[in-house]
């Protein structure tokens, strides 16, 4: 499945680095009573381009949220996100997404799908269709360009969505929580996959989940969050050649590290 | 045949359904020919077959079929263009909504027949005043589910169409109305059902003119219970079909988008 791919679309990745700086959000209650919910407080971080960075925590760490402020989907925050030098504002092309749920179009087939991506691409007609099948062929699905969203099982449906949101060579890519809704052996196999075709896009990717194994296996680093408020408690840098090995006994040791965390907030 | 030849017959599923219109018609024959009945009313089926073909050898059948059918569709047509657009306006629009969607509320629960009264004195008795009642017919459940189909289109989608900076008409054209297709050709088909029940209504209540209901209407004040029952194996047969072409659209939508049929 990893095979060599010629950027021949003459499309240049815009590579900078992704500065997360002083981001807080609170929630106000609309029932009536003064409550807050400090959904994030002064989180920082600096992402390097090309680096592969998880985010882990438990539920209401606001890992979510901080995606959808990156994303631009929310703009009600302090702080300012920047992408290289420019702050962002709003959606742009240059920061894609994978849902949990893949949120293809059911009405559209698989290349239709892929190719909404490059729906507003300042790319001529040939170049999107070129763009278009070497994605679907880096995610394997070459065999279902012609297949609706509900002819493919889950797994496969995730990956479409994962060619949608490579297709116009964002400078980051978003992840949030991508395998949650697929079985285990499903998930583990897109990890690995995913791992591939990280190392052959060299796209920066901010990987969100609750599984602690996947965000080892994956991350170059993890960040680990914890709620109320939603902080970044710590990041543990994963020193580890790729491809990892789970049973490696220094990846279970990182592992049960990061684990640690979690055992005291329970 | 055999009997053991009829019986697997029978017992195939595609032939269970005719065993009691065929038992029943066997029975009224039976009825008809040995007078169990001495009311004039109870015609043999022999005598609505007689009818029928001599309705339809001298043309009246078709003359009356198609002025029918002619209501019909334009009143069904007009109705739904009609209520697409107004389906569109209250379901893209707030403003629109908030102005004219509790006005909308409260005429479409007026029951369709009592329109006729308001629409006999504006429109007389004649085709003009039978397709407006129609197209009223089809017009409410086109707009009802034209405008739900719109609002209800998913949320998460929609933040798909942001994501790739999806402009305004790009969002309507290539997510909202895809997304909203399947109820929308609900409420076409409910309009298709309701138009062909209230094109029968309106012969009844706008009485002039031609008309597959009048024949009935004709039928029953002259006591020729086989022109009435003509006339409602006819009306029978034409709402099969036109549900049956429904049917088989909605299928092929329902194939696209994946939704399984109950």
């Amino acid at each position: 499945m990893s095979n060599a791919l010629n950027h021949s679309t003459g499309y240049v990745p815009h590579k900078n680095g992704l500065r997360l700086e002083n981001i807080s959000k609170r929630f106000v209650s609309t029932a009536g009573d003064d409550t807050q919910l400090q959904v994030l407080d002064n989180v920082q971080l600096d992402i390097e381009p090309g680096e592969f960075i998880t985010i882990v925590g438990a539920s209401g760490c606001g890992k979510s949220t901080l995606l959808r402020l990156i994303l631009g989907l929310d703009e009600d925050y302090d702080g300012r996100i920047l992408l290289g030098e420019t702050p962002i504002h709003g959606t742009g092309l240059e920061r894609g997404i994978v849902f949990q749920d893949h949120r293809l179009f059911p009405w559209l087939t698989v290349e239709q799908n892929v190719a909404v991506g490059l729906k507003n691409a300042p790319l001529s007609g040939a170049q999107k269709r070129e763009a278009v099948t070497e994605h679907i062929k880096l995610v394997g699905l070459q065999d279902f360009v012609a297949s609706y969203p509900h002819q493919i099982s889950g797994g496969m449906a995730q990956r479409v969505a994962i060619a949608r949101g490579l297709v116009n060579r964002p400078s980051v890519l978003l992840l949030d929580e991508p395998f949650g809704a697929l079985d285990a052996l499903t998930r583990t196999r897109l990890q690995r996959e995913l791992q591939h075709i990280w190392q052959h896009e060299k796209i920066t990717m901010v990987h969100v989940t609750h599984d602690v194994d996947e965000a080892v296996y994956l991350g170059d680093r993890v960040v680990v969050m914890q709620p109320n408020p939603g902080r970044i408690r710590r990041i543990v840098d994963i020193d580890l050649p790729r491809p990892r090995n789970r049973s490696d006994a220094r990846f279970i040791a990182l592992r049960d590290d990061v684990l640690s965390d979690f055992a005291e907030l329970s | 045949m055999s009997a053991l030849a009829w019986t697997y017959k029978v017992s195939n599923k595609r032939y269970r359904g005719w065993v009691l219109p065929i038992l029943g018609v066997a029975v009224w024959w039976l009825a008809a020919n040995q007078g169990w009945s001495t009311s004039g009313l109870l015609v043999s089926p022999h005598k609505v077959a007689e009818t029928a073909w001599s309705q339809v050898a001298s043309g009246q059948f078709w003359r009356a079929i198609s002025a029918s059918l002619a209501r019909n569709l334009s009143g069904f047509f007009i109705g739904t263009g009609l209520g697409l657009i107004l389906g569109c306006l209250l379901g893209f629009s707030r403003l629109f909504e908030r102005l004219v969607g509790p006005s909308f509320n409260t005429f479409k629960q007026i029951s369709l027949f009592a329109w006729i009264p308001l629409i006999s004195v504006w429109f007389g008795l004649g085709d003009v005043a039978k397709v407006v009642f129609l197209s009223l017919a089809a017009l409410v459940p086109v707009v009802v589910n034209t405008c739900d189909g719109i609002r209800n289109v998913p949320g998460n989608l929609l933040e798909v169409a942001r994501v790739y900076r999806f402009t305004r008409w790009q969002t309507v054209i290539g997510v909202m109305l895809p997304a909203a297709l399947p109820s929308i050709f609900t409420g076409i088909y409910l309009g298709l059902v309701y138009s062909w029940l209230a094109t029968i209504g309106a012969e009844y209540l706008l009485v002039s003119g031609d008309g597959i209901g009048n024949t009935l209407i004709d039928g029953s004040e002259h006591f020729m219970m086989d022109l009435v029952l003509f006339g409602m194996v006819v009306i029978g047969l034409v709402g099969w079909a036109l549900n049956t072409l429904a049917r088989k659209v909605e299928r092929r939508i329902q194939r696209l988008y994946g939704i399984t049929p109950r």
